[in-house]
């Protein structure tokens, strides 16, 4: 069976009028609707772990697969905020084990991820993070003591998500992808050329959510990139009891839209996935679902003990694929990164983190009328009399404390 | 692409001072001048029709309401007027449906859209709770959320099971949503366009058993009313519906208090009262959210008796809370306890057991008779 390359509601004829990606890939190489939108036969990677650059014919790449390799400039501003990345991540475990911060979901083994999210979009784009995807947050342009109040415990969200166009991070799974799929669907009214980038994990694919946005991205035809991070865990719940798919990435195909796989320690087929959906997406192609295949070497947070539910040998294997050891050496090997600059990028490194632990050990001063300000745009009577009522109690407090005092 | 659907005057910053609002003058002439028979169906949907009009941010979407024009028909003729972009089918998939309503109105539109019926709306219920509710607290105001979801809901029109629940309490109880209701026909338009111009977001909960409900209403002149009403900032703020409700018939006697399909029985009773010489005053709370204290208590201060009128369950709802408000604002000035006259605490019932659910005008003069009349 074929899938049609053309199956868009009425509504949407005529919205696309040049030759997508598909009917290209078609044309060109005489390949399947199915065969594009499948990912490759094997995952796209070309930087191997142990920072070698992969020989052209073996990234994985097919017909209609093709991914040019990331520009120099593009791949050491990617090694700068991978090094960046790692620090804010090791620094804020750090900060959790001093009690200065409540918890913090790290994403280390992750960075290639984490960047490569934030630098393929351009200033006027959307994304749509998780709460571990903070480093990814920072990287877009948010002050990483902002990015971190959500986890200081001051307030729920420290950015504001319509100047930076970043989704405020919260803990349900998947909700964001309908979020996502909402801003790119207004923009596509408005005929902007907005693309929104879209992010969960491997365990959120099982929610429902995630097929709804999928689906409502594909058939309103959305520039909507679905980028999952593929971990290996939820929690202590392994893939296997999520889904016995061939990968995830193989899902895209049941929504009509295109998925690929790539080497989540990766930084470079990561960007070249993206940097090419992204593209794709504005040129008017429809959504596209990117698996990255990474691991989340550290527990699910500070609360977790995964030593419970996975071996050391499992994480010893992936700390083998670091993404930063990998490109750091890819970099130094093709002459592109040396001592000098390698110094000037870990002192920025250090920067960020001095900023964190500064920031985070302030003792926030807070507001308990906050509590009552901006639950609605326009209050109620009743929001207005509770503030009054503590209001009153705070006062009679502060009377007695004086008094107390006083004595 | 359309080049006329612009971001929402009002909405998360996106200023855009050209917002079209000039198109409603042509709909204003469309119909008869005075008072017509009107239903609310038609109401709801003038309001839906003149608020796209007055602004193109405003777009519509749910499951049929495109070229079917609702399975209630409140949408009809809207996608014919204002094309498939602005009024459209989505998948049928009702958390998708409010998750993008949500990402749409984060990117400068103004979502109205609909459950096909209460029970139906279910799926979306983390949407509503997680992030719909919570969306302009999370981001201490940075974000709004001026959507609107239209719920049909209540029973009495022989539906079956999953098309009748009374689902206002669990919105009522999430803070952050506004729950507005209308009972009479004018209050349709009205509160649906102050809804939609609403920054906040409100559940707007449609009764369905009165869709065909007729009243004498000047649309035209609701239309006028409402947008020469619009102020500098282009809002309806201390002018319009919300936290008001509305004495729909003054007594002396005791007070019945109640909201969206109950205020037709609630008039009936009173009707029936009348003949029997006892004056009851019937309080329409049209807002649940946020709820008008003061002219409910008000009334019960007036009346000293007051017995509180609504479909849904009486265990832990929107009757229960307001019983709880008025005695605690009211006790002195109460002869009697307050009665409730509310659904049972069953699952709605199949179309033939209904009218043994259902408040009824006996059942609530029976709660009357029961006010102590005798001190």
């Amino acid at each position: 069976m074929t899938i049609s390359a053309n199956h868009a509601a009425p509504h949407q004829a005529g919205t696309a009028p040049h030759e997508d990606a598909l009917t290209e890939a078609v044309k060109k190489f005489g390949i399947t609707a199915e065969d594009y939108m499948l990912p490759a036969r094997h995952q796209i990677q070309m930087v191997a772990p142990d920072g070698r650059l992969i020989p052209e014919g073996e990234q994985g790449t097919e017909p209609g697969h093709e991914y040019p390799l990331p520009g120099d400039e593009e791949l050491l501003a990617a090694y700068e905020q991978l090094v960046v990345g790692r620090r804010v991540n090791d620094q804020n475990s750090a900060l959790v084990r001093q009690g200065r911060m409540a918890v913090y979901p790290s994403s280390h083994g992750q960075e290639a991820c984490q960047v490569a999210a934030a630098l393929c979009l351009a200033d006027g784009d959307w994304m749509f993070p998780t709460y571990r995807d903070a480093v990814a947050v920072m990287t877009r342009g948010v002050d990483p003591v902002q990015v971190m109040t959500i986890f200081r415990g001051d307030w729920h969200g420290g950015f504001d998500p319509l100047k930076h166009k970043v989704g405020i991070q919260c803990t349900p799974l998947t909700t964001q992808l309908l979020h996502a799929v909402g801003v790119a669907h207004a923009a596509k009214l408005r005929g902007e050329d907005t693309v929104v980038l879209a992010m969960c994990g491997d365990g959120a694919t099982s929610e429902g959510d995630f097929h709804e946005a999928l689906n409502f991205a594909a058939v309103f035809h959305l520039p909507v990139i679905f980028f999952v991070q593929n971990n290996k865990y939820a929690i202590s719940v392994p893939l296997a009891h999520q889904s016995v798919a061939p990968s995830l990435a193989h899902k895209a195909v049941g929504y009509g839209m295109a998925g690929e796989r790539v080497d989540g320690n990766d930084v470079v087929a990561l960007l070249a996935v993206l940097d090419r959906g992204v593209k794709l997406a504005r040129e008017g192609s429809g959504p596209l679902l990117v698996e990255a295949n990474t691991y989340r070497m550290q527990a699910h947070t500070n609360a977790d003990d995964d030593t419970r539910y996975r071996e050391s040998a499992e994480v010893a294997e992936w700390r083998a694929k670091d993404p930063v050891n990998r490109m750091r050496t890819y970099l130094s090997d093709r002459g592109l990164l040396d001592d000098a600059a390698e110094a000037r990028i870990l002192a920025k490194a250090e920067d960020v983190a001095a900023q964190l632990r500064e920031g985070l050990s302030e003792d926030v001063p807070v507001d308990p009328q906050e509590l009552f300000r901006h639950v609605f745009a326009r209050t109620t009577p009743q929001l207005k009399e509770q503030s009054a009522m503590l209001a009153d109690e705070l006062a009679r407090d502060a009377a007695a404390s004086s008094q107390e005092a006083g004595k | 692409m359309s080049p006329t659907i612009t971001t929402s005057s009002e909405a998360n910053g996106n200023v855009s001072a050209a917002t079209a609002r000039a198109a409603a003058s042509a709909a204003a002439s469309a119909e008869a001048v005075g008072p017509q028979p009107v239903t609310m169906a038609k109401a709801l949907n003038t309001a839906l029709a003149d608020a796209m009009h007055a602004d193109s941010s405003v777009l519509v979407f749910g499951e049929d309401v495109g070229t079917l024009g609702g399975v209630f028909r409140i949408t009809d003729g809207l996608t014919k007027t204002f094309g498939e972009q602005r009024c459209f089918d989505t998948p049928l998939a009702e958390s998708g449906i409010v998750g993008m309503a949500v990402g749409m109105a984060i990117n400068g539109m103004r979502p109205v859209i609909e459950m096909q019926f209460d029970a139906f709306a279910y799926p979306a219920f983390e949407q509503i709770v997680s992030h719909v509710a919570k969306m302009h607290n999370r981001t201490k105001g940075a974000v709004k959320l001026p959507m609107v979801i239209r719920i049909p809901y209540g029973g009495g029109i022989g539906g079956v099971e999953h098309h009748c629940d009374s689902s206002e309490s669990y919105y009522a109880h999430t803070a952050g949503l506004k729950v507005y209701t209308p009972a009479a026909v004018a209050d349709g338009y009205r509160m649906l366009r102050e809804a939609i111009d609403s920054d906040d977001p409100v559940v707007f909960m449609e009764p369905k058993k009165l869709y065909w409900s007729k009243d004498p209403v000047d649309l035209g002149e609701l239309r006028r009313v409402h947008e020469e009403g619009l102020g500098a900032e282009g809002t309806t703020a201390g002018l319009g519906s919300e936290g008001r409700a509305a004495v729909a018939r003054p007594g002396t006697d005791a007070t019945l208090i109640a909201y969206g399909p109950s205020v037709p029985t609630a008039l009936a009773a009173a009707e029936a009262a009348a003949a029997e010489g006892r004056s009851l005053e019937v309080i329409d709370v049209r807002t649940i959210v946020p709820f008008d204290d003061a002219t409910v208590c008000e009334s019960v201060r007036k009346t000293g008796r007051a017995v509180v009128i609504a479909e849904a369950h009486g265990f832990a709802s929107v009757s229960s809370e307001i019983v709880a408000r008025v005695q605690e604002r009211c006790f002195h000035y109460l002869a009697a306890p307050i009665r409730r006259v509310t659904g049972f605490d069953i699952p709605y019932p199949a179309p033939k057991l209904e009218k043994y659910y259902l408040p009824g005008v006996d059942r609530i003069l029976d709660a009357v008779d029961d006010l102590q009349w005798e001190n």
